[in-house]
């Protein structure tokens, strides 16, 4: 028991600094995708959520467990899809503009 | 293989997946493409789960976690794809708030079954954990939601010894679970939720709207951990590294974000901004100053003079939906030879990089967005500096006036500008609550009403001239 718990204690700390230093050179204007990329990925409480109803034997947990169910997988989907349509906003453009000057030297 | 080290590989994939797009968020031209890896990683660890085994027996219930998987599917995907884009803060914050909950409603449950099976045993502290920190997300962001919402007042809400209720309640809450640590009680658990739910509310209620953004970071952050928690609880590595992710990465990014203020987060978290409203909104002040004011066909001459011209777009372009009208002022000005830039100050918007995301939304090109460095350079020989719904981000009190609230915030200099134009709704003051300046500048020239209206004047009399 206590050593699983140090195995978990291992995996928390690594992930602690790989956290820290995956975004440290983040552009300003990337925070907001960023801050919705990361709420979507923590939507995978939706697989603890699948796990607690997979398991309920009383009517309570049964309960409190498809709610839980809901509440993550509008955490998830809600979470990347306004990412992407966020990001949608960032792809490069085609310039028309730019295109025809070319065309024209 | 076994079928619990398949599940466990394809989980290490998942985990893998979310490093990746994590990564890929940073620079703007992998991050869509990141945020798809996350999706596809998620979706893996979703079907794996079905076929894994708890307590040696298949998922029960599988009918029901389809249904509860099926309502969030069609009540997310609209509400996700049609919320306009102004309100995107919120939308991010009630997502949050939702995971946070069920982050809370994993731990409550683990604690019920367990003790439905072995009434005995003691629980340990990470579901005690789970059950505080979610629920803290979950009630914060419903109240932050509001707030942006305006459901109820963006300002702070503060009343005598808020800071002393807050630490009695978030003690309470600590007492409460060393006591059910000793004593196994189940009947303190729902104590535990409902102080929760109260450090919740109360934590978020004297932090004023403009700092909002700032504490969905938090709260995200908040969720990775209680995720995190309830990985302990599960025992799923797949939990503890995305929660732990989400947990580190969120905390560094809440400290960017207020640092692009030029503030401390504690000082953002605890110091009620934004409740003392200095400016008096009125047009003539006690020291006989008044504001120069104009009519948007003045203005077009004073462009159409120009040889380079500065926007300094702010929420308030948004909120009247005139993003793709302005666009249109910069192409009509650039058909007459006069150089255009848009001067993007970081936290322009409701959120650092919002007020990109609305101006690209109207197609304007990426090159003509400059950040606030650049933009100051550029405004030392900008001949019109034009600003659009903004106030607190061009405001000098943050460098000359060292007593104002929003001293030490890094502000676009629009009074560098050979002519500043203001193009504002009245002369209630911002976001921030605090006096401008600037308005009373003698280069200054304030055209009052709608901006979306102001411009589309502004691109007709360009026209005309």
């Amino acid at each position: 028991m206590g050593n699983v718990l140090l195995q978990y204690a291992t995996v928390l700390m690594l992930a602690i600094f790989v956290g820290i230093e995956i975004i440290a050179k983040v552009p300003s204007i990337l925070h907001t995708p960023l801050m919705s990329g990361s709420n979507a990925i923590h939507g995978v409480i939706l697989v603890g959520s699948m796990l607690i109803l997979g398991g309920a034997t009383t009517n309570l947990q049964e309960i409190l467990g498809f709610l839980a169910v809901i509440l993550a997988t509008l955490n998830v989907v809600g979470g990347f899809v306004v990412t992407d349509r966020m990001l949608e906003m960032f792809k490069p453009k085609a310039k028309p503009a730019a295109k025809k000057e070319e065309v024209a030297q | 293989m076994s079928r619990e080290t398949l599940i466990d590989l394809l989980y290490l994939f998942s985990a893998t997946t979310f490093v990746l797009a994590l990564k890929g968020l940073g620079s703007p031209k992998r991050a869509r493409q990141g945020n798809m890896v996350a999706a596809f990683g998620m979706l893996v660890a979703i079907v794996a789960t079905f076929f894994k085994y708890v307590d040696g027996h298949h998922l029960y219930h599988v009918p029901l976690m389809l249904l509860g998987m099926f309502i969030g599917l069609i009540v997310a995907v609209p509400v996700a794809r049609f919320v306009k884009m102004t309100a995107m803060p919120q939308l991010v914050a009630i997502f949050n708030g939702v995971g946070g909950g069920a982050a809370s409603l994993v731990s409550i449950t683990e604690f019920v079954h367990i003790k439905s099976t072995h009434p005995a045993t003691y629980v340990t502290l990470e579901v005690l954990l789970g059950v505080l920190i979610g629920t803290v997300s979950f009630a914060g962001s419903a109240i932050a939601f509001a707030k942006l919402q305006e459901l109820m007042t963006g300002r702070p809400v503060t009343y005598p010894g808020q800071q002393v209720i807050n630490g009695i309640v978030g003690l309470a809450s600590v007492a409460v679970i060393v006591t059910i640590l000793v004593t196994a009680s189940e009947p303190l658990l729902w104590v535990l939720l409902a102080l929760a739910f109260v450090l919740g509310v109360i934590f978020v209620l004297p932090i004023g709207g403009a700092d909002v953004p700032v504490l969905i970071s938090l709260l995200n952050a908040f969720t990775g951990l209680a995720v995190a928690a309830s990985g302990f609880t599960l025992g799923s590595n797949l939990l503890i590294v995305a929660g732990t992710l989400v947990g580190a990465s969120g905390i560094l990014l809440t400290r960017l974000m207020s640092k692009a203020m030029g503030r401390s987060l504690a000082n953002v978290l605890f110091s009620a901004f934004g409740s003392n409203v200095t400016a008096s909104g009125a047009t003539d002040r006690a020291d006989g100053r008044s504001v120069r004011s104009g009519t948007p066909e003045d203005i077009a001459i004073l462009l159409g003079f120009a040889s380079r011209v500065v926007f300094v777009p702010g929420y308030g372009l948004a909120v009247s939906q005139g993003q793709h009208v302005l666009r249109e002022l910069a192409e009509v000005l650039e058909e007459k030879g006069i150089e255009v830039f848009y001067g993007i100050h970081p936290v322009a918007g409701r959120m650092p990089g919002h007020m990109n995301v609305l101006l690209a939304e109207a197609n304007v090109p990426y090159e003509q967005l400059v950040e606030m460095d650049e933009a100051n350079s550029e405004l030392q020989t900008a001949d019109v500096c034009l600003v659009v719904g903004a106030n607190d981000t061009v405001n000098p009190a943050a460098t000359d006036d060292k007593t104002s609230p929003i001293y030490g915030m890094p502000i676009i200099h629009a009074d560098l500008a050979e002519n500043v134009v203001f193009l504002k709704r009245s002369m209630r003051p911002g976001f921030a609550g605090i006096e401008n300046e600037l308005l009373y500048n003698p280069k200054t020239t304030l055209v009052f009403g709608d901006a979306k209206d102001t411009l589309t004047k502004m691109v007709a009399a360009v026209k005309a001239n």
